[in-house]
């Protein structure tokens, strides 16, 4: 999942630094991620995961750092199990 | 029949504002325009110390400006664009002849350079990009301008053509955020000082679709965007008069709004929905403005 996270954001996030040399946890926002590469972002997952992101999710949290999105994504996907 | 039509209704038969059959879209009397004209002098009065300059566009903007900055991603069900017939003698023909058959003769019209101003500084931030690095003061507009808005609507204060007068500063994050502040704390004062009652609040813009809810998300989270509120058509679902958006440096990068020495502009605006402050007014002190309270006089007419 980390790999496929990277890869999409190094596709559509825009950064003006190598997606590979972020730290998990490394604020995304302040590596340059825009509300709009956001968007991008997040429709990405839900192509790449088949999932789709609860409204309660579609917040700057759910995109804070790859641990981050790791996360949001895995709750999406339990959820989306157990439903 | 609700709250809205029966506002609506009173200022038509007043005569305040005139219905062309389109909603959202009407005239206004003099009585209506010389509140809205006093109401920009109480805003100089004001602001006029601080040195905007002052620059006013027509209600229309070049479409690659409006293109690049990225409106159609926001909020493309209410951009308004301008198309022209653009054929020849034939094609004419035939649209004569669509329309008197009750066609849609507008298919054939084609997109001209022009789109209609969405909001009163979006002309503004190439403008000043072009003339190249703002000086480490920063720089302040003043401008005003009618804005469409596709969202037909029978709330008097959702209208489609309007005017917005606005102050735009560009600068320092700390000098756009101050200037926000200060546009908040003057906006309150000059509503009280009117007799309405106003409350500030955190806001957002309308961003289309399910991916617009993130923005919205991300907009609030971060204290973007706050709306003054006043009770217009209801006091249950108050109306923004006046909106204080802060930017960031989203519109600097955009733009290439650069401070003296290369660091990234931020910017702030300041909005006031003219229409909708002179409807507030209405609302509160009656439909004629003879009979409003002597203090809510002075203020506008001295």
């Amino acid at each position: 999942m980390n790999e496929t996270i990277r890869n999409l954001l190094a596709k559509v996030g825009g950064l003006p630094v190598a997606a590979d040399g972020l730290a998990d946890e490394a604020d995304l926002y302040a590596a340059g991620l825009s509300s709009f590469a956001s968007v991008q972002l997040m429709l990405g997952l839900e192509e790449a995961f088949d999932i789709e992101f609860p409204d309660s999710l579609l917040n700057r949290k759910s995109f804070a750092s790859i641990a981050a999105i790791e996360k949001t994504v895995a709750t999406i996907l339990s959820s989306q199990k157990a439903a | 029949m609700d709250m809205q039509v029966s506002f609506l209704d009173r200022l038509f038969d007043s005569g305040l504002l005139i219905d062309t059959g389109v909603e959202g879209l009407y005239g206004r009397s003099g009585e209506f325009e010389g509140v809205i004209a006093a109401f920009e002098r109480l805003i100089d009065s004001i602001g006029g110390a601080d040195g905007a300059e002052a620059i006013r566009f027509p209600p229309g903007m070049n479409r690659a400006f409006f293109e690049q900055s990225g409106y159609m991603k926001s909020f493309p069900q209410l951009a308004g664009t301008v198309h022209s017939f653009c054929g020849c003698e034939l094609d004419h023909i035939s649209l004569l002849k669509c329309m008197e058959e009750g066609g849609d003769w507008t298919e054939g019209q084609k997109a001209t350079e022009i789109v209609l101003t969405p909001a009163a500084c979006y002309p503004l931030y190439p403008t000043v990009a072009k003339r190249g690095e703002l000086p480490m003061t920063g720089g302040l507009y003043d401008l005003q301008s009618y804005c469409f808005r596709h969202e037909p609507s029978n709330d008097p204060a959702r209208q489609q053509l309007f005017r917005m007068r606005e102050y735009v500063r560009m600068g320092t994050q700390a000098q756009v955020t101050e200037f926000r502040q200060q546009w908040m704390d003057r906006g309150v004062k000059m509503m009280e000082d009117l007799g309405l009652s106003v409350e500030i609040d955190v806001a957002n813009d309308p961003f289309f679709g399910r991916a617009g809810k993130l923005l919205v998300n991300n907009q609030r989270d971060q204290n973007l965007k706050f709306e003054l509120l006043i009770p217009v058509t209801s006091e249950v679902k108050k109306t923004a008069c006046m909106s204080f958006n802060y930017h960031q440096d989203s519109f600097g990068l955009k733009w290439g709004l650069n401070l003296e020495g290369g660091e990234v502009a931020h910017t702030a605006c300041v909005g006031f929905g003219l229409e909708r402050i002179a409807l507030a007014l209405f609302a509160a002190h009656g439909l004629d403005t003879k009979l409003w309270p002597a203090n809510v006089r002075k203020v506008l007419w001295g």
